[in-house]
């Protein structure tokens, strides 16, 4: 009994890490399914038919059709594969510019990082929606509106990650010491800072996603995105909103249901991504 | 009062890689404090003696897990009696002022304590007057928060804290911590007052000194158990300790010399090692081969009782 | 009091560059919009109008001048209190907010406040008996709101409550027909359900999570421990202890996030046409608007970043470490 300590395989840890792989995979299989299902599916769903209107859901129609004869499962996965390239673009260009602003503000300190903070207190100073609405009106609307509005309201909070992450690191005992050895900068950037920074970024980009996505459909839900020629999730449920009166409820409910799923389905790779790559959470 | 038996307390941690070890920073341990007694449980910081305390209170982390037999008042405890025990029957003197909620008045919380222990609000109110009486604290304070209080006044709140409910077992950790000289002979006179009304206490403490002034028992802890319980109703003196430890410890202390031994590299190194024995092998008189072979029990000597086969 | 007062002085400096700077930055990125104000004034009507009239309108309002002289005398403008007018309520863009802004004030107030209180109480609740059965219902429930579109909310809540089963009005703040005033207080409230109960809904999600955070934090700390030794149960210190500590970091949280509540309300107030500033804002960014656009976003600022203040001045306040020292 003089042991006090007794040591046993770690079982537990090993699925669980398994386990978060295995739900990373079946997330991005996910996307990929919806992405080639979109691509796959003809126009023949898309097509007026006013033989089959307003049908609930089906066999046949296991979305409905909607006031037009359209298939609304077609429009369902087209729906959601224009918001996820709108959701992308926008969150990369987003992503971007928090990386740029957010190492910037870390590495130069003084004023650029004075200026920088200051903007960051901005834009999360303005309700987010009534930005958007301004920076889309001023872009005169359309995709490029959208994603503009979106980059430049959601760069703030993966801006103050990388910066605090920039700023822990030049801090740090080894970059000093690697600075003394005489490494230039350029090697301590990519030996020592990248692979700090890039999981972070990478992770914050695909948690920035659902929020672009939300929000690129809730400004074409009310009219400042996308036009009808882009049926994105957002105007699918625009267009039903017209048609609430009238009690067809598939309409709004399923492609709702549809982008909840696809935006929760992000959320938990980013969010199992980040568990993974976290040394103290992968533990547990 | 309180009778503690083989206890074994054990964590679970996730090290790098697959591994997941057990650590067991207790084990066989046992105690027995009587009525009227202060056991100091003496032992340096760290080890593991304020788990004890916890452990009999139910109070331990989620991933603690616990062996061993504790009896309180002749009763075998478990989980649900220990939570019917608890602030009623034995109450705890925290370490520091940290273990008051912050944004309540001192007042209040005793009073509070007072009503969880069970008494009625009238009742609790005149035990709380009296608590803050007997621990010499006037009534102003009472409107004072946690964070006004200077470290003399805030050991005596705690210590009102834990008899309010007229707890007959009084555990008290590590209380002396910080204090100077003069605030801690007060609350060791306050501890042995309390006491003298037919209560029992367990004081921790990691100052042998403190220990020898007020306790009637002394347990050294060490290495995970109790190594040696000394009878302290006279004064004690070096060759009443027979375990190489606590002469170790005597040795350390200021009048003594401030000896630092070896004593603590022999025993923590094999502490982390997978080894049998007993852990402190080669560290007293002789090596015999009991000491390989597994780790001696208390065994009466002529001033307590002590793991040592060369005692 | 006096380290309050220069405290309080340095806020509200913060307050207005802040002002000041999206101010600044919503005129510039305006005056870059493809639009002709004069067609999104005049619409159709422009084609009837002759040189000279088009002539009078441009110089009226300035669009001769280079931007800079524009903004400058918009700007000085409105520290005089004047936003100009809005063009498709022909009225002051100050009384259209004034006005509008109450009605979505009583909205976003129950809505606050009902989000407040019931994610208060779930989050305590989750983070109390954690990885029980209800932490995980009502995390599971928080993280898919989360991720919810609140129009959609507003949308379903329509569907089912106002068209199938008609329990609540289809639209607007009052019954069809009835002017504003006359509307009585039932009415009002009566209107205003499906709305706050949207935005109740979705704001619950973040309140709840917080909360939970907090209480787990609580029950971590020494106090929490001790209180337990005491003879407390778990849900009485949750109660007796809990409450009270995590009460305020909750408030700070539910005044610093009314930016989220703005934003609710106005997809809330366009699915059930509530006329409110929500509805205002969106009519005035399709219909081009641009005064009364500019006049929401400085409006919208302003409410935000005194909310924020609000939370930053509570902390002072209430904390009794901090209001002690104050009293000495």
């Amino acid at each position: 009994m003089t042991n006090t300590i007794v040591q046993q395989p770690k079982q537990v840890s090993l699925l669980q890490r398994k386990k978060a792989v295995l739900i990373c995979l079946c997330c991005v299989f996910f996307f990929v399914a919806l992405y080639i299902a979109g691509a796959m599916m003809g126009d023949t769903g898309l097509r007026t038919d006013f033989l089959h209107r307003n049908l609930p859901p089906s066999l046949d129609y296991p979305f409905g059709t909607d006031w037009l004869g359209r298939d609304l499962l077609t429009r369902t996965v087209k729906g959601l594969c224009i918001s996820i390239q709108i959701g992308m673009l926008a969150a990369m260009c987003s992503a971007v510019l928090a990386g740029l602003l957010g190492v910037a503000a870390a590495t130069f300190g003084g004023k650029v990082d004075t200026v920088i903070t200051g903007m960051i207190d901005v834009v999360m100073s303005t309700p987010h929606l009534v930005m958007l609405i301004l920076i889309s009106f001023a872009m005169g609307g359309g995709v490029q509106g959208v994603v503009v509005a979106v980059a430049l309201t959601h760069w703030t909070r993966l801006a103050r990650i990388l910066r605090a992450e920039v700023m822990q690191l030049k801090n740090a005992d080894y970059l000093q010491l690697s600075t003394r050895l005489g490494k230039s900068k350029l090697w301590i950037a990519r030996n020592h800072i990248l692979p700090h920074l890039l999981p972070q970024f990478v992770i914050g980009l695909i948690l920035l996603f659902p929020h672009a996505i939300l929000h690129s459909a809730g400004l074409s839900f009310l009219g400042f995105g996308l036009t009808p020629h882009n049926p994105s999730i957002g105007i699918l449920l625009s267009e039903s909103m017209q048609q609430l009166s009238t009690g067809h409820w598939w309409l709004a409910v399923i492609p709702g249901v549809c982008l909840i799923c696809m935006v929760k389905v992000f959320d938990i790779l980013g969010n199992t991504l980040r568990y993974l790559s976290d040394p103290q959470t992968s533990q547990q | 009062m309180l009778a503690i038996e083989d206890l074994h307390i054990s964590f679970h941690r996730y090290n790098k890689g697959l591994d997941r070890t057990k650590l067991t920073p207790v084990h066989n341990l046992n105690l027995e404090i009587g009525v009227g007694e202060i056991m100091a449980i003496v032992g340096e910081s760290g080890g593991g003696k304020s788990l004890l305390a916890h452990a009999v209170l139910d109070i331990l982390p989620a991933n603690a897990e616990t062996g061993g037999k504790i009896c309180f008042c002749g009763q075998e405890l478990d989980r649900k009696k220990i939570n019917k025990l608890r602030g009623r029957k034995i109450s705890l003197v925290p370490q520091s002022v940290s273990y008051l909620n912050p944004l309540l008045t001192v007042g209040r919380q005793v009073f509070r304590a007072a009503v969880v222990a069970g008494l009625s609000k009238k009742e609790a109110k005149i035990a709380r007057d009296s608590a803050f009486d007997m621990v010499s604290l006037e009534e102003a304070s009472m409107k004072l928060y946690p964070f006004q209080l200077s470290g003399g006044m805030a050991q005596r709140v705690l210590v009102a804290m834990a008899t309010v409910g007229g707890a007959p077992l009084i555990i008290a950790d590590e209380p002396t911590t910080g204090l100077d000289p003069e605030l801690l002979a007060g609350f060791l006179e306050l501890l042995r007052v309390t006491i003298d009304n037919g209560r029992a206490a367990m004081l921790i403490t990691h100052d042998l000194n403190a220990a020898r002034k007020v306790a009637d028992k002394i347990a050294v802890f060490a290495g995970g158990t109790i190594v040696e319980i000394i009878n302290n109703r006279e004064n004690l003196t070096s060759d009443k300790l027979s375990h190489p430890y606590s002469r170790a410890l005597w040795d350390s202390l200021p009048e003594n010399g401030f000896n630092l031994s070896e004593i603590k590299h022999t025993y923590s190194a094999r502490e982390n090692g997978n080894q049998q024995g007993c852990l402190f092998r080669g560290a007293c008189c002789c090596d015999r081969e009991q000491c390989e072979k597994s780790i001696p029990p208390l065994m009466p000597v002529k001033h307590g009782l002590v793991r040592c086969w060369n005692a | 009091m006096k380290t309050f007062c220069k405290y309080f002085a340095s806020k509200m400096l913060r307050l207005s560059i802040i002002v000041a700077v999206v101010s600044v930055l919503s005129f510039v990125l305006v005056s870059f919009a493809p639009l002709d104000p004069i067609t999104a004034y005049l619409g159709y009507d422009r084609l009837q109008i002759s040189q000279e009239q088009e002539a009078q309108i441009i110089s009226r309002w300035g669009l001769d001048k280079s931007p800079p002289e524009r903004f400058l005398s918009w700007a000085g403008n409105i520290l005089r209190g004047d936003f100009g007018k809005s063009v498709i309520f022909n009225e002051p863009v100050v009384d259209v907010i004034g006005k509008r802004f109450v009605a979505s004030f009583w909205l976003m107030f129950f809505a606050w406040l009902f989000s407040g209180l019931l994610g208060f109480i779930l989050g305590a609740v989750a983070g109390t008996f954690r990885n029980s059965l209800a932490d995980r219902v009502i995390r599971f429930y928080a993280y898919t709101l989360a991720s919810t579109p609140t129009f959609w909310v507003a949308m379903i809540l329509l569907v089912f409550f106002a068209v199938k089963l008609g329990w609540f009005p289809v639209c607007c703040a009052g019954p069809l027909g009835v002017a504003p005033e006359d509307v009585s207080f039932a009415d009002r409230l009566y209107h205003l359900a499906l709305p706050v109960l949207t935005l109740s809904l979705v704001g619950i999600a973040q309140i709840t999570l917080h909360t939970r955070e907090k209480m787990i934090d609580f029950f971590q700390s020494n106090h929490a421990t001790y209180a337990l030794a005491c003879g407390e149960t778990r849900s009485s210190t949750a109660i007796f202890h809990g409450l009270r500590n995590i009460l305020l970091p909750a408030i700070t949280l539910q005044f610093a996030s009314l930016g989220e509540l703005f934003s609710g309300s106005v997809l809330a107030e366009v699915v059930f046409s509530y006329p409110g500033l929500g509805k205002a804002t969106v009519d005035a960014g399709i219909r081009g608007d641009v005064p009364l656009l500019l006049g929401v976003v400085i409006f919208s600022t302003i409410f935000v970043v005194v909310g924020n203040l609000i939370a930053d001045l509570l902390y002072t306040l209430v904390d009794p470490r901090v209001r002690t020292e104050e009293a000495i």
